[in-house]
């Protein structure tokens, strides 16, 4: 019986596998036939030579930055609060995070575009609104892996040590409490990271520069450079998740997330 | 109550009261932000729901013409049906292959890489997946290459990448990896010593799965399929990707609502979002419901 269950194990495990690697070894052998006839590296140098790639690109890791700090900035100092001086506002707080989860990224970015671009709130030009959507669609994860962190320290000791010491509230914040979490916002932040990298829908509704459309776009227009691209954004996620799994080694918590 | 007035001696120590109002003051641009770039305009969807677009007076007329439209109603038939497909096909493998990984006698070390590829796998969607799959199953994909060259072109049988089996196929890649990253827990939760104990009382391995596991996992695998569900439901990019905007699930036309009023009525694209949210609620309901069933067994 037990042999049995192994050898389907087995065959269970090499199906995930396939399904897993057949689409990624078939986009790299396609990206790598951008030449007639050999085997090259040429999309990838034609990619990385594309000005119009380089500007989307970098548009995109400026957005995921500014995401991230503005999350960062927004979200440890109501996670902490709440865990130590309103916790009665505590339900309140995790039904606002979990309805990004509600709302599908479509349905979101339908009202943001037409609740913000009729005066008195005609901002839907701005980046800002951008980086909001973005702060909004990543804070399930970045909220939850801050509370998690806070969760793991002694939030209330450390706070009155600090006090004790003389210590007031912006360095309490920003010089107690920060680096004792920095490998649950770090694990948000890559997790945030690579969903902004990632994602299609704002950047495309609001008309702006971002990676995702321009790949998009591209797949209209060429063959070899899109495959390219492809492996470079996956190449992208795995680091993103591979640095989680690195910083966050023994908290054993698995990540979820994504924008499809 | 005088008597009591008079006992007291010394005042009660308590934090001073304006310490209380600084913490609200914290968390303020933490709702004022939720407010303004969350709740308002999800708001916006539900109110403009019920008002008529020209007059903006109060209507059920929206939703109405939401039953009365073929193309909307099959929209939204094709969402449901292609989502049923992949959270439970996606939820079935995922559970088997998390199961094999970590209950198989599989080496350890499949586990941790199985847990690693599948984080990676499910946040691996929208355009750069649908080009992956355009690489390996459009006609001149890879596997359709390597079956064309076997005497077997699926193309000849009726399938197309574009279409639904296509785009299930497509959406599975970050449905079951999903699944595998839930269940484990409840998985880890299942103890050796019932399977031993089932054992010494004579029990088949049917017997074992049928009295004894299933029980205890269904709730916990019936939730994560729901969240599958909500998954493929939501998604958007990939199929816009995939298919250029050519099939017609939900996602696809608010969409194109969205780019331009495409089904020439402002207040029925409102209705449809609508419609969209309360599909998602239910499922996050019908989730929370069964997360709370299952936690019983997994302490």
């Amino acid at each position: 019986m037990r042999r049995g269950n192994r050898i389907w194990s087995w065959i269970v495990m090499i199906i995930g596998i396939l399904y897993f690697f057949l689409p990624l070894l078939a986009t790299f052998i396609f990206s790598l036939k951008a030449k007639l006839g050999v085997l090259s590296f040429q999309a990838y140098a034609n990619v990385f030579h594309d000005p119009a790639f380089v500007y989307n690109f970098s548009y995109s890791v400026l957005w995921a930055i500014s995401t991230i700090v503005v999350g960062i900035l927004l979200f440890v100092p109501t996670a902490y609060l709440i865990r130590l001086r309103v916790p009665k506002l505590r339900s309140a707080v995790e039904f606002i995070t979990l309805l990004p989860f509600v709302i599908p990224a479509i349905v979101f970015v339908f009202g943001l575009v037409r609740t913000f671009s009729h005066p008195p709130l005609l901002i839907v030009n701005s980046p800002a609104l951008l980086i909001a959507g973005y702060t909004v669609l990543s804070m399930p994860y970045m909220y939850r892996s801050i509370d998690t962190g806070l969760r793991s320290i002694d939030v209330r000791t450390l706070t009155e040590a600090a006090q004790s010491l003389g210590a007031g509230w912006g360095s309490i914040l920003f010089d107690i409490i920060l680096p004792n979490i920095r490998v649950a916002i770090l694990s948000g932040a890559f997790l945030s990271f690579a969903i902004v990298i990632g994602e299609y829908i704002l950047a495309q509704y609001l008309a702006k520069p971002a990676f995702a459309p321009y790949m998009a776009y591209q797949i209209q227009q060429k063959a070899y450079e899109p495959a390219a691209m492809a492996i470079i954004s996956f190449a992208l996620t795995w680091a993103a998740m591979g640095i989680i799994a690195l910083v966050g080694r023994g908290n054993g918590q698995a990540q979820v997330g994504g924008g499809h | 109550m005088t008597a009591l007035d008079e006992k007291r001696d010394a005042p009660l120590a308590r934090p001073a009261p304006h310490k209380m109002s600084w913490a609200w003051l914290g968390v303020m641009p933490f709702f004022l932000f939720a407010f303004l770039f969350l709740i308002y305009p999800s708001s916006t969807i539900v109110v403009r729901s019920f008002q008529d677009s020209v007059t903006h007076g109060f209507t059920l007329k929206n939703i109405l013409a939401l039953f009365d439209n073929h193309y909307i109603l099959g929209a939204y038939w094709i969402s449901i049906e292609i989502s049923l497909l992949t959270s439970v096909g996606g939820g079935i493998f995922g559970f088997l292959l998390a199961y094999a990984a970590i209950r198989g006698g599989l080496p350890s070390f499949m586990r941790s890489s199985l847990m690693t590829f599948c984080g990676v796998a499910s946040n691996f969607a929208g355009v750069p997946l649908a080009f992956a799959f355009i690489a390996l199953l459009s006609p001149t994909g890879l596997l359709i290459s390597w079956l064309r060259a076997l005497g077997y072109n699926p193309y000849f049988h009726g399938f197309t990448l574009y279409t639904f089996w296509g785009l299930s196929i497509v959406y599975m890649y970050f449905q079951f990896p999903l699944m595998v990253l839930i269940i484990a827990p409840a998985i880890d939760g299942l103890r050796r010593e019932w399977l031993e104990a089932s054992e010494n009382l004579g029990a088949s391995s049917f017997q074992y799965w049928r009295y004894v596991a299933l029980p205890i996992l269904l709730p916990s695998i019936m939730g994560t399929m729901i969240l599958l569900f909500g998954n493929s439901f939501g998604a958007f990019a990939t199929a816009q990707a995939l298919t250029g905007g050519q099939i017609n699930l939900v996602t696809i036309v608010i969409g194109s609502q969205l780019r331009g009023d495409a089904l020439g009525d402002p207040g029925l694209g409102y209705a449809m979002a609508l419609g969209m949210v309360v599909v998602m609620a239910l499922a996050i309901t019908g989730y929370t419901v069964l997360q709370r069933r299952t936690e019983r067994w997994l302490r």
